[in-house]
């Protein structure tokens, strides 16, 4: 097939539409945290993009999408950017294998982003380069590999258009495991650690359900109706989703702002596995229902005592979780051929099950020994003297607010 | 009648507020301030030197009391607000000699 000029200019849209989501996480999560920490917990997210930009071109696009071996991991053809150029790539026959390597990219920088909630206002700066290089490199890139090239995830028929394996459920059950072993900020359990400015969280996450545009609806790899179809999915079910939260947090109480936009980021994530094969009907229950499970995983991570400071695990781990088998309830055969439960196909939900359990397992498995590593050789946390006066003061010498 | 000025931990007023509740102290006034102490501050030591961190922030609870109250809404202040770490701050008294409210015009003391 030759290269399309239109499909090649959808995906580098797509590309820089996925880009601005990583700062939108670090915005979103920027607002979350006391104001002595919100330019830590936004350069995290800056120094995502970077990491993750360099470790992709280095050898993280090599090893994702490499030719297969045994299923497991790519092989080292396109290491340093060998054999990519300008003509077909080889998953995507009608644009340029640079811009696809390129929307890849994208995708590994915002999963890393999302991590930082793990560790939000505590981690040493230079443990999360080393965890982050790390962990895109052992953990990211073999679930691109098994789910998306080929690998045996792939071989099994298990469906995730966008990323609920890959990029979702991966940071959000990785950033339990991490959490777990940094542990709580001070002063977790015993005085209230108050988001410092919702409006800055409220345009991060604008700024998400903007970029997931390019995230799911690119992620048809051509311009056409595939594209049209998830992007109306998209916004469909991110649209329930804030309104099934913020239902939910009307009947505790009040109807959450912030609760509204965590909504809508559960409903971007939980679609995204599913964006590709469903219709519109099926999106707005999915959306829905992953405001309201997404939002019971919140209360129940708080009920515990667990610090997974900005709820990594509750909106994206169980949200993509919640979405690969939505996926396989849902795939409508009218929509790409595949089919679901629903439809009265056993087989499509069985796989789904089967990657849902192999990514939490591996995602968990191995961040925790990362993680763990880490703490253990250089030390994942700073001082409690530095914790107290904030990140931005004792990390980077700079005041986000005269 | 007394004003009680106590510079606290940021993050000790809400156990500082739920204890003057329970002993019957409601009416306060609370100030976001910078300061330091005998310690100057905070030393954060890097491997290639060091950094001061002069001017931490804390806030300043303003209350005023009746001059049998001084002692109780002390002790609270001090029990409810310590860490026992340096920086848990400080606690002063002084006497105020009139005082009105503003929605009745009413005046507590001696005007001159």
């Amino acid at each position: 097939m030759a290269i399309d000029t239109g499909d090649t200019a959808w995906i580098m849209i797509s590309a820089a539409l996925v880009m601005l989501m990583t700062p939108g996480v670090g915005l979103f999560y920027g607002g979350l945290v006391r104001s002595k920490s919100v330019i830590s917990m936004i350069s995290l997210s800056i120094l995502a993009i970077s990491l993750a930009s360099i470790q992709w071109v280095l050898i993280g696009y090599s090893i994702s999408f490499g030719h297969d071996m045994m299923g497991l991991i790519g092989g080292l053809d396109f290491i340093f950017m060998r054999n990519v150029g300008m003509n077909e790539a080889p998953l995507a026959e009608s644009v340029p294998h640079l811009a696809y390597m390129m929307f890849q990219l994208v995708f590994a920088a915002v999963t890393l982003a999302i991590l930082t909630s793990a560790v939000a206002e505590r981690i040493k700066l230079s443990s999360f380069i080393v965890l982050s290089i790390l962990w895109t490199t052992l953990v990211y890139d073999p679930l691109a590999h098994w789910v998306w090239a080929g690998g045996w995830l792939a071989s099994l028929g298990a469906l995730d258009f966008a990323g609920g394996t890959v990029v979702h459920i991966s940071s959000g059950f990785s950033a339990l495991a991490i959490a777990l072993v940094i542990g709580k900020r001070v002063g977790f359990d015993s005085y209230v650690l108050e988001p410092h400015n919702i409006p800055m969280a409220m345009i991060g996450a604008a700024l998400l359900w903007f970029g997931w545009f390019g995230f799911n609806a690119g992620s048809a790899l051509t311009a056409g109706g595939l594209a049209a179809s998830a992007f109306v999915v998209t916004n469909t079910s991110a649209a329930a989703g804030a309104l099934a939260w913020l239902l939910g947090s009307w009947l505790r109480g009040k109807p959450s702002a912030l609760g509204m936009v965590s909504g809508a980021i559960a409903g971007l994530v939980a679609i995204t596995p599913a964006a590709g094969y469903v219709d519109a009907m099926s999106a707005l229950l999915i959306g829905a229902f992953a405001g309201l499970i997404c939002y019971s995983a919140l209360l129940f991570r708080v009920s515990i005592g667990l610090d997974e400071s900005l709820d990594a695990w509750a909106v994206h781990g169980v949200g993509g979780l919640w979405g690969a088998l939505a996926t396989g309830i849902f795939a409508n055969p009218a929509v790409n051929t595949y089919t679901g439960l629903i439809y009265g196909n056993t087989g499509q939900f069985t796989a789904q099950v089967v990657a849902v359990l192999a990514s939490v397992a591996y995602a968990f498995v191995i961040s925790y020994v990362l993680a763990r590593l880490v703490d253990a050789t250089i030390g994942l946390r700073v001082t409690e003297d530095e914790e107290y006066v904030g990140l931005d003061i004792a990390v980077h010498g700079e005041k986000a607010y005269a | 009648m007394m004003k009680i000025e106590a510079i606290i931990r940021e993050e000790r007023l809400g156990h500082v507020k739920r204890a003057l509740e329970e002993k019957g102290f409601v009416a306060m006034t609370v100030t976001r301030v910078l300061g330091r102490g005998e310690q100057k501050g905070i030393r954060l030591q890097y491997r290639g030197g060091s950094i001061e961190v002069d001017m931490l922030p804390k806030l300043k609870i303003e209350m005023f009391v009746r001059d049998e109250d001084v002692e109780t809404v002390m002790r609270t202040v001090c029990d409810s607000a310590r860490t026992g770490r340096f920086g848990d701050g400080r606690i002063f008294v002084m006497p105020v000699t009139i005082s009105g409210k503003v929605r009745t015009g009413e005046v507590e003391g001696k005007l001159p």
